[in-house]
């Protein structure tokens, strides 16, 4: 696999890679994102038509399954009878009566140990003594181990495909630590009051060599402060990895007018009426589960060694244990239960390879549980970034150039370095028409808390630079800033060149985007928050009333859904006697409603109802394969496995039925779990199907359990798009701010089940609101967090909102299983941008730095007051002249 | 030391730590609808009802709770008798990871016990101890309006039969 991997992520001064990601996208025309010519299309229509499957004769060719490009033609909406309904969620009753099971949610294994692990009081140190011996003598104490005890197998944390795009850069235990809470040693003890006993007591037992710690992202890569100067740190892909600079990795790439079809800047800032550059700093953020990272261990009945964690990938758990604990992939079994939550921190693998050390060594299941404050501190959080945007437009609303240019605070260590930050480029940039697009992203390493996964992964951070220059660019060309977003967003039948140009880890999938949303988000949302009346009626009311300013303000957004030909998702599917079916996925249901989801959609391809259908996710022993719940991918992806393992199904049990029947196979219906014979009229129950396959019949002597299991892989990976509205009132004599309403209105494509889907826009752009309002790391200046906990980091309660309006507006995506595509991710992108546009239109003040706290805006109305005082002097003096 | 309390209509007699919280010895005793999500009092994933009112059990010393009559969300209905409010929960899709609806719910009862005839900002108000990262609350208030509407509907009705 590593042979197939290409290099997209070349040094600086490796411009021929570059050129040749940007060749291969064939965009020498005028516009880099132009509409495909007649051949192109032509040609993606034949691909498409060839690709396209039929339900019922789907002859083998193959043993490898072939990944279908295109699923089964438009089916209306009204002709479905499970897809698009507002279903009951799978395990909501149990959720609410509290019957359902968490991680720590069964009756705890006999001799269970606590783990407790003693984080660095400094961001950046070494650890010169350390004496753990007193610790081990203390009561209850059964193991303590310090980086002297355990090999050092350099892996990633972050859960993803292998070889993963992250480097290898964090042992389970090292002699340096990197940031405040970085591990320094791990006690397993019968109470988890001795464990914290044990580890106050190590804590007095050792001796650091404090280094200067690394703070600032800008001046991380000249620093001579070297984080990893470790002789073994390294990418396991062939990457740019630079860490004796600091620097995590780099990405570049450009299309446009050049030569070759590379960006020419330069012509383009020339061609420009306007051009503005602009520095954008989305900050840290927490994702804030309700239940924190918690994993339990124990050695089963043939010593195994089972986890029963709170993951988003227990195969990438599975895989990545075998590793760091250096012990066979078949002796290992990670469960998966409900999850209370996750949002992209647990697609980390953090907490298992210090349970299964102890669980090994010791023979004792065991159970590690993040404190609130290790879950800030030590767990992971959204990449802080500097994003800097350099556009130029002409007054007709022709974007010339755009320049993107991130510099990714990834913390002590690497994970989704790459990955977040070619995102930034490959979720934003295509939204827009330029002429000239370039894209340079460096993510570097400070003595920061560690960045990681966290839904929006790199959109969040750059989309905000982007959209707030939409706004900066259509003021300073006098244009609407809505008919600016309209006049250039991305259409169907059209591509961008960076979709090809900028993958993870390697290239991306030219796409052509076939379902677009957008217009009606826009159209929808504007009229909600009643745009056109109140942008007016706010302009004359902020000039006369002095400290009550409102102003509206909206952005534009995209994603993705999956991370096409990489990821992968399977499932099975078994008939019981009662015509109810087991589904085994692998899929890993976070609380998002995923197993509901491939219920509707298993039960649509089969012909039965959704409640027919029992839903077991996840169990690396149990169910088929997933890569896990990130990446926007669950429904898109796992979605067409399920489309798949369910169509196979369904032929079988239409063999059987027209066995029975004495009726031909092409002739047998299905609806509502009973089987119609078109020429004998007879009909026949699932319950009947499934009896005769399993204990035979008058016509079925070959008996067999009707099951089947289906595999899926995208070849897109179809953006969702959305439209965001804020409003907001300042007070300008505090600073205050009132968001009176916030809109979000999405396109997912087809809505598998509606509530649900509401559900993630709703919990994101809440989400999004909070980041952007009140979320903060606060830090000394040492590197320590001060405020981790939730009554200091402030995130939004139900009192705080005054009215948030969320809507679908759907279309039907060809490639996605009965035209779905993702929703979880996209809406959290919106609060920044969105806000900070509207507080700009209210008070003239564009806040780069959020949070946007009262002190901010106090603090920056004062700064323009002090500004414009300056400025009205030096003219007046010009006039006298 | 023991502690004696009635805990969903049961008088029960547990053994504790005089230094152990309600949230654990509920949960060692089986209660697992309470969930430990910060052990601060700020998420209110532990909210059991205490003599009528909503609290905090992981920041509530399990001593304390000394005769005290608890309701757990395993008080409130099961699966097969569910309380009206986890109905509608369940109906306007409220619970997502579900991690917070015990606590939630509780405060929701809280808030219909005492006020029959809540208004938007009534519930929000009562939900405030109650954080929730993936609904965005939405759904969740409009489930305990719904409740309290469906709730006044039946009181009027039997009010009518009589």
């Amino acid at each position: 696999m590593a042979n197939t991997t290409k290099k997209t992520t070349a040094k600086k001064a490796a411009p021929a890679k570059t050129v040749k990601a940007v060749k291969a996208t064939k965009t020498t025309a005028k516009k880099s994102c132009k509409k495909p010519t007649a051949a192109e299309l032509k040609a993606a229509q034949e691909a498409k038509e060839a690709a396209t499957f039929k339900v019922h004769s789907a002859p083998v060719k193959n043993v490898v399954e072939d990944a279908p490009l295109f699923f089964e033609k438009k089916l209306p909406q009204k002709d479905t009878l499970q897809v698009g309904y507002p279903l009951e969620k799978v395990d909501a009753m149990g959720l609410v009566t509290g019957t359902q099971k968490y991680v720590e949610d069964i009756d705890m294994p006999q001799n269970l140990l606590h783990i407790k692990v003693l984080g660095s009081p400094h961001a950046h140190a070494i650890i010169k003594k350390i004496d753990v011996e007193e610790a081990r003598k203390m009561p209850g104490v059964v193991a303590v181990y310090t980086y002297k005890d355990l090999p050092r197998v350099m892996r990633t944390t972050a859960g993803q495909g292998f070889p993963e795009p992250s480097p290898y850069d964090t042992p389970t235990l090292d002699q340096k630590v990197r940031y405040v809470g970085d591990r320094v040693a791990v006690v397993a003890a019968e109470t988890e009051a001795q464990a914290e006993e044990a580890c106050r007591n190590i804590a007095k037992h050792v001796e650091f060599k404090v280094l200067d710690p690394v703070l600032d992202t800008e001046e991380a890569m000249t620093s001579k402060s070297i984080i990893h100067d470790e002789k073994d740190a390294y990418a396991p892909i062939p990457i740019f990895y630079d860490p004796k600079h600091n620097h995590c990795s780099h990405v570049e790439t450009s299309c446009g007018e050049g030569k070759n079809g590379v960006a020419d800047m330069e012509k383009g800032y020339k061609d420009a009426d306007v051009v503005l550059e602009r520095k954008y700093y989305p900050h840290y953020a927490q994702h804030c589960p309700m239940e924190p990272h918690v994993c339990m261990s124990w050695l089963d009945e043939n010593n195994r060694l089972v986890f029963r964690s709170s993951t988003q990938v227990p195969w990438h758990a599975r895989r990545i244990m075998a590793q760091t604990l250096q012990i066979p992939l078949k002796r290992i079994r990670v469960i998966k239960p409900r999850v209370g939550g996750a949002f992209g921190t647990k697609q980390e693998v953090l907490l298992e390879d210090v349970c299964g050390f102890v669980t090994l060594r010791t023979r004792r299941p065991c159970i590690y549980r993040m404190t609130r404050e290790e879950e800030f501190m030590e767990s992971r959080t959204r990449h802080p970034m500097v994003v800097k945007i350099k556009m130029g437009a002409k007054k007709d609303g022709t974007i010339t150039a755009l320049s993107m240019r991130i510099i990714s605070n990834t913390g002590a260590y690497g994970s989704h370095a790459l990955t977040v930050l070619s995102n930034c480029g490959s979720k934003v940039l295509p939204l827009y028409h330029a002429n000239n697009i370039e894209f340079i992203g460096d993510t570097v390493y400070t003595n920061l808390p560690v960045g990681g996964a966290y839904r929006g992964y790199g959109a969040t951070q750059a989309a905000f630079g982007t959209e707030s220059m939409m706004d900066e660019m259509a003021e300073a060309i006098g244009m609407d800033p809505i008919k600016f977003r309209q006049l250039n967003h991305i259409k169907p039948g059209e591509s961008s060149p960076i979709i090809k140009a900028l993958g993870e880890g390697r290239e991306g999938v030219e796409m052509i985007i076939t379902s677009v949303g957008l217009p009606e988000c826009i159209e929808k949302g504007k009229k909600i928050i009643d745009w056109d009346k109140k942008t007016k009626a706010y302009k004359k009311q902020n000039a006369t009333n002095p400290t009550k300013k409102r102003g509206l303000g909206m952005c534009c957004l995209m994603q993705g859904s999956s991370i096409p030909e990489v990821d992968m998702g399977s499932v099975l599917i078994k008939m019981n006697e009662d015509g109810s079916f087991n589904m085994n996925l692998g899929a890993t249901d976070l609380g998002t409603g995923s197993d509901t989801v491939m219920a509707q959609i298993a039960a649509e391809t089969i012909g039965c109802k959704h409640s027919d259908i029992i839903v077991y996710s996840s169990d690396t022993d149990m169910t088929m394969f997933d890569v896990g719940a990130y990446a926007s991918s669950t429904t898109y992806l796992t979605g067409g496995a399920t489309i798949n393992a369910a169509k196979k199904v369904r032929d079988q049990i239409v063999s059987v039925a027209a066995l029975i029947m004495g009726e031909d196979v092409a002739n047998v219906t299905i609806k509502d779990s009973v089987c119609y014979g078109k020429k004998t009229k007879k009909k026949v129950t699932f319950s009947e199907v499934a009896n005769t396959a399993l204990y035979g019949g008058e016509n079925v002597k070959k008996m067999f359990q009707v099951g089947a299991i289906g595999s899926h892989i995208s070849h897109a990976s179809p953006p969702p798009f959305a439209a965001h509205f804020a409003e907001v009132e300042i007070d300008t004599e505090t600073g205050d701010i009132d968001l009176l309403h916030y809109v979000a209105g999405c396109d997912c494509g087809t809505a598998i089940n509606p509530q649900l889907a509401l559900g993630q826009v709703q919990g994101a752009a809440m989400n999004a609101i909070s980041f952007a309002l009140t979320e903060e790391y606060m830090f000394d200046k040492k590197g320590r967090m001060q405020n981790p906990t939730f009554a200091n980091y402030k995130i939004w309660t139900a009192r705080d909102i005054k009215k948030l309006d969320c809507f679908l507006a759907e279309s039907y995506e060809e490639t996605g299983p009965y035209g779905a595509k993702s929703v979880s991710e996209i809406n959290i992108n919106g609060g920044l941008p969105a806000i900070g546009n509207a507080i700009y239109n209210a008070i003239g003040v564009r806040l780069t730095r959020p949070p946007y706290t009262p002190e901010k805006i106090l603090a920056a109305i004062k700064a323009k007051k002090a500004e414009e005082a300056k400025a009205s002097k030096a003219p007046a003096k010009k006039a006298k002249k | 030391m023991q502690l004696n309390c009635k805990v969903n209509g049961k008088a029960c007699c547990f053994e504790i730590e005089p230094n152990e919280m309600l949230a654990d010895v509920l949960r060692r005793e089986g209660y697992r609808g309470v969930k430990v999500g910060c052990r601060e009092g700020s998420c209110g994933a532990c909210s059991v009802m205490f003599n009528g009112k909503p609290r905090n059990s992981c920041i509530t010393l399990a001593a304390m709770a000394e005769g005290a009559d608890i309701m757990t969300v395993e008080g409130l209905g099961t699966p097969d008798k569910p309380h009206l409010l986890q109905s509608c929960y369940v109906k306007h899709g409220a619970a997502q990871c579900g991690f917070c609806n015990p606590g939630s719910l509780i405060s929701a009862k809280y808030l219909l016990d005492n006020n029959p005839n809540p208004t938007e900002d009534d519930v929000k108000e009562a939900l405030d101890g109650n954080l929730c990262r993936c609904t965005g609350y939405i759904k969740r208030i409009e489930a305990i309006l719904d409740a309290a509407q469906q709730m006044k509907k039946s009181a009027k009705s039997t009010r009518g039969k009589k």
